[in-house]
């Protein structure tokens, strides 16, 4: 099974008439790290909804492997995409940290031992085991956006696509986190304005703006052409 | 925001009563409280048998003295209402301390006074011992419908999340020099009621999204921790077995 994503012409429209995407085309590779960049509303966020059919195209297509996207794969398709939203508070619903994290897994048919053992795991890779029996709404920033994470690696995804993973964190939650993402052997599309953080995580990035991919290549490389940034109200600071 | 794992009406103590498995208590708190609503209002000494009763689980709870009381006034405008009876009601006039009040107004007062009292002070210990996720699990164990112990666990986990921005939202009108003394400059509360009311519904969207995303299908999955042991219960138990027996009695002298 493959755990590669290939977008190809997307098209979105809100229901209130904004159209978000206008024909967004990209591809990820097998455990390959990509940063989609732009500026605010670019179009970033609806196209992580999309990745795993929480949004449904209005023209164009997403295939995570050799799955296209759309009603009759939507249970497997959520369960090779894990998706971490940008906030927190909407990604931590249960009454405590364990059942946040069990949720997704129990969802996908795990009981007893197993469930537990997932648990147990998702937990220690996000270094939080200590926090189990914690009440999600009274941890720290970074310790929540941990705990997002590890809700979400719970169900063994292929595909892993964080939502602005470092914003209002301080400078080490950051690092932790780059430290946890760099590690994980998995597909990765970080959405972010973070230039930094794309830096250091992802070898390959595509910029977006105004809901079209403006820009594919290596990190490095658009990072360092200040032109292409300030067209795309980006800037490195 | 701390960074403490209570609520506010949560006691942190490792009492027997807290350590009880919640839907144990759940269960014992409102048998006594039922036990507490039979009881005729003229058989007075078992007032004072609950009040001594619910007094040695507090002892035992190590919850302290100003916490309960503090909590107790939340029952206040219930009891404001109830020294209203005795001069409102009709029937046999009697004179207490100086008023001419109705006998039976008296009797009316001192069952919401009593029962009230005593009713409010068990869910208070309920609450003190035993921490929200705890009491929505045991509520779980007791095949409360699950949508039901959904609901509650969603309102609980996002109250404090809408009042912390309803505080924020103040404090942002207040830095802008907003200060309504009166009636006709209210209207920016009523726009921040509004506001807030569109920012839970979308929040609500969003929740409703993450849960798509971890596969939920409609159906909360059941996280079951192990049900109670006998021996909680057993413990639980003999709390209201003693206020049915006082509520059996009085119900049988009077």
């Amino acid at each position: 099974m493959s755990h590669s994503v290939t977008v190809t012409d997307l098209h979105y429209t809100y229901p209130d008439g904004r159209q978000a995407l206008r024909g967004v085309t990209f591809s990820v590779g097998e455990k390959e790290r990509l940063a989609v960049l732009g500026p605010n509303g670019a179009g970033k966020t609806t196209l992580a909804l999309h990745l795993n059919g929480l949004l449904r195209a209005d023209q164009g297509t997403v295939r995570i492997g050799d799955l296209e996207v759309g009603d009759d794969e939507l249970v497997g398709i959520r369960r090779r995409v894990g998706l971490v939203f940008q906030d927190p508070d909407d990604q931590l619903f249960m009454p405590t940290v364990e059942e946040d994290v069990a949720f997704g897994p129990a969802n996908l048919g795990l009981e007893n031992d197993a469930l537990a053992s997932q648990v147990d795991r998702a937990l220690a890779v996000v270094e939080a085991t200590h926090l189990r029996t914690r009440v999600p709404h009274h941890l720290s920033g970074g310790e929540k956006r941990r705990i997002s994470l590890a809700t979400v690696l719970a169900m063994e995804p292929g595909v892993l696509v964080f939502d602005e993973p470092a914003s209002g964190l301080d400078p080490a939650g950051r690092r932790e986190l780059i430290n946890t993402l760099s590690g994980l052997p998995i597909t990765q599309i970080v959405v972010t304005h973070d230039l930094p953080l794309a830096l250091e995580l992802c070898p390959r990035s595509v910029i977006m703006d105004q809901g079209r991919v403006v820009a594919d290549g290596p990190t490095r490389e658009l990072l360092g052409n200040r032109e292409l940034l300030a067209r795309h109200r980006l800037e490195m600071p | 925001m701390g960074a403490g794992h209570a609520h506010a009406l949560y006691v942190h103590e490792h009492s027997v009563v807290h350590r009880l498995a919640p839907e144990s208590k759940l269960v014992a708190a409102v048998l006594f409280i039922v036990g507490v609503a039979i009881t005729p209002r003229e058989a007075l000494w078992a007032f004072g048998l609950y009040a001594a009763v619910l007094g040695v689980v507090l002892a035992v709870a190590r919850v302290p003295l100003r916490f309960f009381l503090v909590r107790l006034l939340a029952i206040l405008p219930f009891i404001a209402f109830a020294f209203l009876i005795p001069f409102i009601a009709s029937g046999e006039r009697v004179e207490v301390l100086w008023f001419d009040v109705s006998r039976e107004g008296v009797w009316g007062a001192w069952n919401i006074l009593a029962k009230g009292t005593l009713g409010a002070t068990t869910s208070i210990i309920l609450a003190a011992t035993t921490e929200v996720p705890k009491l929505v699990q045991g509520l779980g164990v007791l095949r409360v419908p699950a949508v039901l112990v959904s609901i509650a666990a969603f309102m609980i986990r996002y109250l404090e999340l809408i009042a912390e921005e309803l505080g924020r939202m103040r404090m942002a009108m207040a830095s802008r020099g907003y200060d309504p003394r009166w009636l006709g400059e209210t209207k920016p509360i009523a726009a921040a009621a509004g506001a807030m009311f569109v920012r839970s519904y979308e929040r609500g969207e969003r929740v409703h999204s993450a849960m798509l995303a971890r596969g939920y299908t409609g159906v909360m999955p059941v996280l079951g921790r192990s049900p109670a042991e006998w021996g909680d219960w057993l413990v639980a138990m003999t709390i209201p077995l003693v206020g049915l027996a006082i509520a059996v009695t009085a119900l049988v002298v009077t």
